[in-house]
């Protein structure tokens, strides 16, 4: 999502590492780079100029023209007026009542994403053990609670309507009975409006004050323009704004409108769509999403996605058969399965420290797990037997692969050459792991 | 509600600095004023200071330096990237004309198509309107909804169904009615997404094989809101589904929707509608010097 504004600046700041002096003319192109480069990810003019004058500002301030780490300080003064932007710290967690129903009130301009993004959230408390209660309350986009409905029938949730001519009050009924049915948590789904509109927006007015939300989120496209922060500051205006939800986060927008929100309006964001489905959801973490853009990747969120869909005590007896080249196709195929879970494999690298340039040079988009997919093809073509015993696999064996998995005899070839190398290779490293010369976690010795 | 209702709202503050006393001479603040007018519009930084060296030019190399002529300049430096062809939804020799409404998640498909079935009937066609978004929930409910608020027939697929069978099937329908325009609606999706492009590239396929040389028109429909990720949609989708013309959405806000010059300029896309509004009347066929003027104004 943030690729071309990191790559933009990494250039720019290689450029400048070259130089054993920092002249001011390399200064000026610095900066007018980080000009151009926040503008074309969206980043708002009056952000821009400001974030411009104060890397200008520092950059003359600690005299990195006469310093021999010219190139490092100006570097540190980018990156550290970025992250300031950004926000910086850590995740902003969701409110929660003191007394349940916590209510949760989704607002914005229309096409913003509200619908899918009340799904994904009731999606996402309901997994933390919570029971939510989705509310349809856009009653002026053909279709909206229709959209709403089908939603909360694929989760398995309950959908509660309002009547067209008493939004504000028959939410606060539905909120004051949400209670008594066993819901702890209430989403209500507002209808998209304009920021100008004064009569929509007077009617989100009567709607907080018969709701009383403990988060009001203001949901924003990431692909949105300069406009997203004149429209998020009316919003705040009128609206007692706790939250921001950035979603289509699974673009390459740069998002660097919906960031400058908060840097204008200091409402922090709180969560962000990263997919159609209905898990696209995440806690946003701003000083992670910082190191991102500078480059830098983005190891916690990869350990936690490990953590979540990987089963520890199976990668850890994988990992002891794997240097017992013990390792079989049947343990590879799982792995394969485990990774899936976590994502796309281009999103896995860009989180791996350094290696955002990797992942560019990988086929482009799906094309990764199209390999994966027919490496798993292949496997799953094979017999028990053959999985736990490639040498069982002559000729006509692989023939009958090739037509099962729709591949061809070389490209199984080519595979199982791959399998034995690696095999090999961990074997020594489970021999130098024994003798005692490489510790692994989670390895015993 | 006209583009220019629209801008009354926004001639405060930035463009009253702009819009100083008749004939007054270009000043470096005013020239600021300008760059920031152009930027705050979404147009890209990378036309933005081309335009702007031009407009410096103006003043200090040609002695042309009161600030209504240099507008008038960068006025036309503006309409000259929108370009002036294909300005209007394109015939076709076989009826019926086919229309294919593409773009990201929430541009705006679904709206536009329906005003583009309301603007059609009110010239005296007789439009059809195909339900082919069966990815989100109750999309073709949605469009259900407006063609019988507008009285235009519908074809509507199945949920999850397959969006190329359906096109296939509206144009097919719209053949045996004698439809003039069948107007299609697909699912919103992120041209980064590799196999929902294939998707549409296959609706595109299907659609010729229903009517030889269909789709007559692959509309993009923009987010007048949207930013410099616009160039990157349009490139996905032009790359895909052969977009043949822009639609920008949303110019009812505050928002001017400039990420569209780069878009035009570049990929010498035309724009065709405007959306300005949320009545099924509100779509209005572009004008250059319109646009241009909702962006910088005649005092």
């Amino acid at each position: 999502m943030f690729e071309q504004l990191s790559d933009r600046l990494t250039a720019t700041f290689a450029r400048l590492q070259g130089r054993p002096r920092v002249t001011e003319a390399d200064l000026d192109e610095a900066v007018r780079d980080v000009r151009v480069a926040l503008l074309e990810a969206d980043v708002n003019f009056k952000v821009v100029r400001q974030l411009v004058a104060t890397v200008r500002e520092r950059a003359l301030g600690e005299r990195v023209l006469e310093s021999i780490s010219g190139a490092q300080q100006v570097v540190k003064i980018v990156h550290d007026a970025l992250v300031q932007m950004l926000g910086g710290g850590s995740a902003t967690p969701l409110a929660r009542a003191e007394r349940p129903p916590t209510v949760i009130l989704l607002v914005g301009l229309q096409g913003s994403g509200k619908t899918t993004t009340a799904g994904k959230l009731a999606n996402l408390l309901r997994k933390q053990g919570r029971r939510p209660l989705l509310v349809a309350a856009d009653v002026y986009r053909p279709a909206a609670v229709d959209q709403l409905q089908a939603l909360g029938k694929q989760l398995g949730l309950p959908v509660a309507t309002v009547r067209a001519e008493a939004v504000a009050d028959d939410i606060g009924t539905v909120i004051a009975a949400a209670s008594a049915d066993g819901r702890d948590v209430v989403i209500v789904d507002s209808a998209g409006r304009l920021h100008i509109d004064d009569a929509m927006m007077a009617e989100l007015e009567a709607v907080v004050t018969s709701a009383r939300p403990h988060e009001t989120l203001l949901v924003v496209d990431a692909m949105g323009g300069q406009d997203a922060v004149d429209a998020a500051a009316a919003f705040k205006a009128r609206l007692p704004l706790t939250g921001l939800v950035l979603t289509k986060m699974d673009s390459d927008a740069r998002g660097g409108a919906a960031l400058s929100i908060r840097a204008v309006t200091g409402v922090p964001v709180k969560l962000m769509g990263t997919s159609e489905k209905l898990d696209g959801i995440e806690l946003f973490h701003p000083d992670r999403l910082a190191q991102r853009i500078l480059g830098m990747g983005d190891i916690l969120t990869l350990v936690e996605r490990a953590q979540e869909h990987v089963d520890v005590k199976e990668a850890e007896a994988q990992a002891r058969r794997l240097l017992e080249a013990r390792f079989t196709f049947e343990d590879f195929y799982g792995q394969l399965q485990q990774i899936k879970k976590m994502g796309p494999i281009g999103d896995l690298l860009k989180m791996m420290p350094g290696m955002g340039q990797l992942a560019k040079q990988l086929p482009a988009g799906d094309k990764a797990e199209k390999d994966l997919g027919r490496i798993e093809a292949i496997i799953a073509s094979m017999t028990r037997a053959e999985r736990a015993d490639p040498a069982l696999l002559n000729g006509s064996r692989r023939k009958r692969i090739a037509a099962g998995s729709g591949t061809t005899v070389s490209e199984i070839n080519h595979f199982l050459k791959q399998f034995a190398e690696m095999q090999k290779l961990m074997k020594q490293v489970g021999g130098m792991a024994k003798a005692g010369r490489l510790r692994l976690p989670g390895v015993p010795r | 509600m006209s583009l220019f209702a629209g801008l009354a709202k926004t001639r405060s503050g930035l463009l009253a600095r702009l819009f100083g006393p008749k004939d007054a001479k270009v000043t470096p603040e005013w020239l600021g004023a300008l760059e920031e007018a152009l930027l705050r519009a979404d147009i890209a930084v990378t036309l933005v200071d081309p335009v702007m060296a031009q407009a410096r030019d103006l003043v200090t190399l040609e002695g042309i330096d009161t600030v209504p002529k240099v507008l008038d300049a960068v006025r036309d430096a503006l309409i000259r990237v929108l370009g002036a062809e294909d300005l209007v939804l394109r015939t076709s020799a076989v009826r019926p004309r086919v229309v294919l409404m593409v773009g990201v998640n929430g541009s705006g498909k679904t709206t536009t198509a329906a005003k583009l079935a309301k603007r059609l009937k009110d010239a005296g066609e007789s439009p059809l309107l195909v339900a082919a978004d069966t990815f989100r929930a109750a999309a073709i409910e949605q469009l259900q909804a407006w063609a019988a608020r507008l009285d235009v027939p519908v074809i509507a697929g199945k949920p999850q169904g397959d969006p190329a069978a359906i096109v296939f099937d509206g144009i097919t329908a719209g053949i045996a009615r004698g439809s003039t325009t069948v107007i299609a609606d697909t699912a919103g999706r992120l041209h980064t997404k590799v196999h929902l492009m294939d998707e549409l590239g296959k609706v595109v396929r299907v659609a010729g094989r229903a009517r030889a040389g269909a789709p007559d028109e692959v509309l993009l429909v923009l987010d007048g809101t949207a930013g410099q990720n616009a160039i990157e949609q349009a490139r996905g989708f032009t790359a895909s589904a052969g977009v043949t013309g822009l639609v920008v959405t949303k110019l009812d806000g505050t928002a001017k929707g400039g990420a569209v010059f780069r878009v035009a300029g570049e990929l010498h896309l035309p724009v065709k509608f405007l959306g300005v509004g949320e009545k099924a009347t509100d779509l209005v066929p572009m004008d250059p010097r319109a646009f241009v003027e909702a962006l910088l104004p005649r005092s």
